[in-house]
């Protein structure tokens, strides 16, 4: 690999960002921070949720502004107040929520976005334009394709073009791996060494050291808002990284114990379960799983593959068309939510936010709502408040999480929301929990104490369903793999009979065959 | 609250504009207004009276709205409620009052909650939105209702309207006035909505049902069960309504008695937020309103249809209420 950092940082930087400071209320995301971007290099910025990593590219590409600091452009100083500005200095950014419209074409998406589009739209031009970048840099997409029918790496692909076409210099990436399937990744990340070769100047927020080791050039660490450290990629390795995004260092759980006994009945058992697809879900075919007492069972997937679908269907919020659903042998296939939760079925979502919690209810008031038959005093007439905050106590220090309690859900981070979800569904001892994406949005601190719990609940007995796209993570805390795909269970594994990077090919469909049934 | 006030003087300067221009003495009118209504026991009581309908059928629009249901539907489950409620007194009008009455309550929320149930059900299992359902029904209700009078129970001197209640059939009325018993029942209904949104279990799960009908799904509570039984009770309170109206205020069931008794209702609950303290100020403002623009009408000789400009420019002021809020705190 060459090293460019090597005679390029003899060139000046094309953006200095100097002293930069920013509070939310009374929340410092960034307090003094300086940031050097050069052109023709990858530049990571690293760092746990809640560093500040995006608080300050929002603040370069205009969407805050800070309290104090100064930004200079090729030297001079600039004042970039709105994202037009940041656009007009040829800076883009790709968020990590696309801001796609999914019922136009991906030609028609790009020319909303240019700068110079004529008042008649030539739709073939812009096509054109489209095609000659797209061979160029690897970003292949039809542009007379729909967005809505794109998968999630072909839309990033499209975020990148938009801003390609619309003359950016600097390409800001705002955790452009979180969605990506393993193959889709090291496609991103040559385009991304090929933008660099050209020119380009990259900005890369990740907390994944593997992708930041492979691609970056230069690395900054923010931990609590300032810079703990800026470094090129040639005197870094992982454990240095590690120590500057982390005061303490950690460990990782990992499961111990031998597997779970075969002979006791299944905690989950479907049989046969198909569903009906409604909207933009994935219609499950055909299911059959098993879930023993004491066992985690990851399911590996590209996201929008039946995951969700698969969560629902076993919590009850969505019916089968055909099949059977048995909890501890007793026919659950048209009980209601509220009947499999009173079982002993918990559930964490994929979202949160949207699925789990009522914004603007406090944190206690949430806690109370998965049991509130259970709470309830005077025949329904009352709550019994003094039992939740009893029982929020009392699971939060089980975790190790604090909370705010009477904070209302939607003024909580996104890692803080999770620990609140997760915190609520691990109290009073489940007997089977759903999780998808438990540690997603999660700081890598609350990311092992989640995954403790999970690995305390199967060894008090627990059936667990552990749904993620994080392949370490299934590979490290399951005991037996299972591979989702177009709605099919396409394989089944032992962890330490496949590698990471088989199931990977099995989760994109690349290969067909199914796995060793074990 | 003064929040609120401001808004409302804000309203009526625009409305002393109009006045103006029409060729009358904006203050002279005002005086007249408030003189006819607040300035007297009797002016008072009648405020009453018009305000009474409103707390009813503004609380069937409320108890919906707090799982996400959006009651157009008042005026024909107020219909059909008052229909239900004069065939009890009609076919049952020997029994004595403290039975008959109670027997026209059961009758006239049946009434009303029947017909919600329609736009309930459609909506839980997802077929057709139940603000559409809800505002096509009310113009079948009325039908409904004429069809039974001009057809059935019309008086014999009459063909538009039944023979008057007997006197077991009438709601009792207080201290002497035309306000009756209804005004103490919708109080009395808006105080147990705001104690068990606030305190009970279901209060909770509706709530939770109204801030993120997806996670409350999955977190166990039955959303189809409270789709369709809270549209059924707010259904049954606008049966109520109608109940209370033929047996309290006319003591008869004309054929079109309501003059939009349950869109009124529907205006009210949203200038309030839904909130019922908010639903019983904003019924007594708008009962001002109304009852002394009658009187404005003989007095001043300013048209009926300029009163309902006023509370057009009312509702106005009230719905921007969050921009002007927001100039306010930039300044």
């Amino acid at each position: 690999m060459p090293e460019p950092s090597i005679t390029l940082s003899l060139r000046p930087p094309m953006i200095q960002m100097r002293g930069i400071n920013k509070s939310f209320a009374d929340v410092i995301a960034n307090e003094n921070v300086d940031l050097d971007i050069y052109p023709s290099e990858i530049h990571a910025l690293l760092g746990e949720n809640g560093a500040g990593k995006s608080t300050l590219v929002k603040i370069l590409y205009g969407f805050y502004r800070a309290d104090s600091g100064r930004i200079e452009l090729d030297g001079r100083p600039a004042s970039i107040k709105t994202p037009r500005e940041a656009r007009a200095a040829q800076i883009g950014m790709v968020f990590q929520d696309f801001t796609l419209i999914p019922a136009f074409s991906v030609a028609e998406n790009i020319a909303l976005f240019l700068p110079d589009l004529d008042p008649v739209v030539d739709l073939d031009d812009v096509c054109l334009r489209i095609g000659t970048l797209s061979e160029r840099y690897g970003l292949q997409v039809d542009p007379r394709q729909m967005v809505g029918s794109l998968s999630i790496g072909e839309m990033q692909k499209v975020e990148i073009l938009k801003l390609l076409l619309s003359n950016a210099r600097l390409l800001i990436l705002d955790e452009p791996t979180r969605v990506l399937a393993p193959h889709e990744l090291a496609s991103l990340l040559n385009v991304l060494r090929n933008l660099r070769d050209d020119g380009y100047a990259i900005v890369l927020i990740t907390h994944k050291l593997k992708e930041v080791l492979e691609c970056a050039d230069r690395i900054t660490v923010l931990r609590r808002g300032r810079v703990a450290g800026s470094l090129l990629r040639r005197e870094v390795n992982e454990q240095r990284l590690i120590d500057l995004m982390f005061e303490m260092r950690l460990s990782a759980p990992q499961v111990n114990g031998s597997p779970p006994a075969r002979d006791r009945s299944p905690v989950l058992e479907l049989r046969g379960i198909s569903t009906r697809a409604q909207g933009d879900e994935m219609t499950l075919r055909n299911l059959e799983l098993k879930i023993y007492p004491g066992e985690i069972v990851g399911i590996a997937g590209v996201s929008g593959n039946g995951q969700k679908e698969l969560g629902d269907l076993i919590l009850g919020a969505k019916r089968s068309q055909a099949g059977t659903k048995l909890l501890f042998g007793e026919d659950v296939t048209r009980k209601s939510v509220r009947g499999l939760r009173s079982r002993g079925v918990s559930f964490i979502p994929e979202n949160p936010l949207a699925m789990a919690s009522v914004p603007f209810m406090t944190v206690l008031e949430n806690m109370a709502l998965t049991r509130t038959q259970q709470y309830a005093r005077w025949g329904g007439m009352g709550i019994g408040w003094r039992a939740v905050r009893e029982d929020l106590a009392q699971a939060s220090a089980e975790l190790g999480f604090s909370l705010p309690i009477f904070a209302p859900a939607k003024s909580l981070s996104g890692g803080n929301l999770q620990r609140m979800v997760i915190v609520r569904e691990m109290a009073q001892h489940p007997k089977l929990i759903i999780a998808s994406y438990l540690t997603r949005g999660l700081d890598l601190q609350s990311t092992y104490a989640a995954r403790h719990a999970l690995i305390q609940a199967r060894v008090e007995g627990c059936g667990v369903l552990l749904i993620s796209e994080d392949l370490e993570e299934l590979f490290t805390l399951s005991d037996r793999l299972i591979v989702l795909h177009g709605g099919r269970i396409v394989g089944t594994f032992r962890p330490q009979d496949t590698t990471i990077s088989k199931v990977g090919h099995l989760m994109t469909g690349s290969e067909g065959q199914p796995g060793v049934n074990v | 609250m003064v929040r609120y006030g401001v808004m409302i003087v804000f309203a009526f300067l625009l409305f002393g504009i109009i006045l103006l221009i029409a060729g009358n003495d904006p203050i002279q009118s005002y005086r007249d207004l408030f003189g006819s209504t607040l300035g007297s026991a009797y002016g008072l009581s009648e405020v009453f009276v018009a305000m009474t309908p409103m707390l009813l059928t503004a609380l069937a629009v409320a108890l919906p709205s707090r799982i996400g249901l959006i009651n157009v539907g008042v005026e024909g489950q107020l219909y059909l409620g008052a229909g239900l409620a004069t065939w009890g007194a009609l076919a049952f009008g020997d029994l004595p009052a403290w039975l008959l009455l109670p027997w026209m309550i059961l009758l006239g929320m049946i009434g009303g909650g029947l017909w919600a149930l329609i736009p309930g059900i459609l909506r839980a299992m997802g077929l057709v939105n139940e603000t559409i359902t809800t505002l096509l029904l009310n113009s079948v209700a009325p039908l409904i209702v004429s069809f039974l009078v001009f057809g059935f129970w019309h008086s014999p001197v009459d063909t538009n309207k039944t023979p008057n209640f007997p006197p077991a059939a009438r709601l009792p009325t207080l201290f002497d006035t035309r306000i009756d018993l209804s005004l103490v029942i919708g109080l009395l209904l808006l105080a147990v909505f705001w104690l068990a949104m606030k305190y009970s279990r279901w209060g909770l799960e509706m709530r939770a049902i109204g801030g993120n009908p997806q996670a409350a799904l999955r977190n166990g509570i039955p959303l189809k069960t409270y789709l369709i039984s809270v549209m059924c009770l707010g259904g049954a309170i606008g049966g109520l309504a109608g109940m209370a109206q033929v047996s309290g205020f006319y003591g008869v069931l004309l054929a079109n008695f309501s003059r939009g008794i349950g869109y009124m209702g529907f205006l009210i609950s949203w200038l309030a937020g839904g909130n019922p303290l908010g639903i019983v100020l904003t019924s007594f403002g708008v009962a001002i309103i109304t009852s002394g623009g009658s009187l404005l009408q003989i007095t001043r000789d300013v048209p009926y249809a300029v009163i309902n400009i006023l509370l057009a420019f009312t509702l106005f002021v009230v719905l921007a209420r969050p921009q002007l809020l927001g100039r306010r705190k930039a300044a």
